[in-house]
């Protein structure tokens, strides 16, 4: 299908965007367009004038901190995939990461689009919720900041107004010895997970110190699993733990009705994709 | 960007075309400029037929407004086939079989150009991940994989050489 008429601007300045957004009723920002662009040609959205930001100068930064990683609205997804400095401070991103779509998506999306949009199939809305990052949003009234925990509210929604743009996402770096927990199960790599798993655990002096699990792609919006981790904290990993943890997940999980599966068989599917990827990340061999 | 041009390198040439906002760069190139190789599938991003380069990366040319390529740097398949690695791979999609009615090998071959640049040796894992985005409809996939696996090793040893 052909997208309906609309003007197009581009922007020059983060403030030229921001006004623009404030003065024009359904005005939409513009970064990789790998869902805009198709739901403007699939007649989804009709707005009446799309904000190209992707020429605003100094968007694009990656600044790795000791504390955290900001990440500009201009940061595609293969710049962030390609940067050793980044995956090294957020190895959950950098695991995940992979799933995000195919190359040339990749070379196009934004992580912060990739929040902006909220999509309850994404990787990076549910890395951003287990990993506790917070996103500034901007408008022309000035800045606030949202923890990525209350940000998603369900099915393309966040607490985004639409003349706020997201400025930056910021993930605090993993502590030394934290472990990536990521899989997802999709039809193929790179497509849309139907259900997933992303989170971080931290095993200190043997015992689970930390452990942070979002389920994902079933849910409206990420779903952190709080049960999961009151059972773990303080236990030492082994395989009988394991079980009661994949267990708790697909309790806690409230999966949507879908045409392909029914809630029943995405909790196996999550009990199944639990064991695997806990295995994994607590260095048990797989059973 | 002129109020109404915009203004761009195709292949090489500079283009101009009124700044006709409606529409994305895939359907521009077919209509405008006659570029036919790029194909356009699905124009939602899934099918990967419509892959161009822009600025030095493969997009698709379906999810790239036409109006946003103003001052950037277009090339298609038409273009890139006297290069050796497209050659090579060409070459190698052909003793393969790797593609029966063509509607998705410029693609392809874009894709699997780019995997090659920044991977000389790529395992068939590796190759079915770059792939993952682009769908074929007549092969099975398999002799895609097998002939990007040959032009890595042409390629290889052309280097050697
Ligand atoms: C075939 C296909 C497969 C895909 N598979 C996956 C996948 O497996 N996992 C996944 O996570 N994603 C996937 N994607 C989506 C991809 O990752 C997108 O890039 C991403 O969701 C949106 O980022 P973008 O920069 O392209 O945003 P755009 O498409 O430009 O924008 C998306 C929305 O967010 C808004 N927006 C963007 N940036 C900002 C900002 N800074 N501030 C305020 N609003 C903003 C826009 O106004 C728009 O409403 C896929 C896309 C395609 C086409
Ligand atoms: S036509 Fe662009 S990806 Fe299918
Ligand atoms: S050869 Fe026909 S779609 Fe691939």
């Amino acid at each position: 299908m052909k997208s309906a008429n609309f003007a197009y601007i581009r922007a020059t300045s983060l403030d030229h965007a921001l006004s623009t957004l404030a003065n024009t009723e359904d005005a939409i920002v513009l970064a990789g367009g790998q869902s805009l662009v198709a739901a403007l040609n699939l007649r989804l959205q009709v707005p009446e004038l799309v904000v190209d930001i992707n020429h605003v100068p100094g968007l694009d930064q990656i600044e790795i901190g000791d504390d955290e990683v900001r990440i500009g609205p201009l940061v595609r997804h293969a710049q962030l995939m390609a940067s050793d400095e980044a995956t090294k401070a957020l190895p959950l991103i950098g695991k995940a990461l992979p799933h995000v779509a195919h190359p040339a998506i990749r070379n196009r999306g934004t992580t912060c689009g990739s929040l902006a949009y909220g999509d309850p199939a994404a990787e990076m809305p549910a890395c951003a919720v287990a990993l506790g990052a917070t996103l500034v949003l901007a408008s022309t009234d000035g800045t606030r900041e949202v923890a990525a925990r209350e940000f998603f509210e369900g099915l393309y929604e966040t607490q985004r107004a639409p003349h706020e743009m997201l400025i930056e996402a910021r993930f605090p770096v993993a502590p030394k010895g934290a472990r990536p927990v990521f899989d997802e199960v999709a039809a193929r790599r790179g497509d849309f997970a139907t259900l997933g798993l992303a989170g971080q655990i931290h095993v200190d002096s043997g015992v689970i110190a930390a452990f942070d699990l979002v389920a994902f792609g079933s849910e409206p919006a990420p779903l952190l699993l709080e049960n999961v981790a009151d059972i773990a904290l303080g236990k030492a990993p082994n395989p009988g733990l394991i079980t009661d943890l994949s267990q708790a997940v697909a309790d806690q999980v409230h999966p949507m009705e879908s045409p392909l599966a029914t809630p029943q068989m995405r909790r196996r599917q999550y009990r199944a994709l639990a064991e695997r990827c806990l295995h994994a990340a607590m260095e048990f061999a797989d059973v | 960007m002129s109020e109404d041009t915009i203004r761009f390198t195709l292949n090489g040439r500079d283009v101009s075309v009124p700044a006709t906002t409606r529409g994305h760069l895939g359907d521009l190139l077919r209509h405008e400029f006659g570029e036919t190789g790029t194909h356009i599938g699905c124009e939602h991003g899934v099918c990967g037929a419509c892959n161009v380069v822009m600025d030095g990366v493969v997009v698709r040319s379906c999810l790239t407004l036409a109006v946003q390529v103003d001052g950037a740097e277009i090339e298609t398949i038409e273009h890139l086939g006297s290069d050796h690695d497209v050659a090579a791979l060409q070459n190698a999609f052909v003793a393969r079989n790797a593609f029966q009615c063509g509607y998705c090998t410029p693609g392809m071959i874009m894709t699997a150009r780019e995997l090659l640049a920044g991977n000389t040796a790529p395992r068939r894992e590796e190759i079915r991940d770059a792939i993952s985005g682009n769908l074929c409809r007549c092969t099975g996939y398999q002799a895609i994989v097998e002939a990007i696996s040959d032009a890595a090793e042409t390629l290889r040893e052309m280097a050697d050489e």
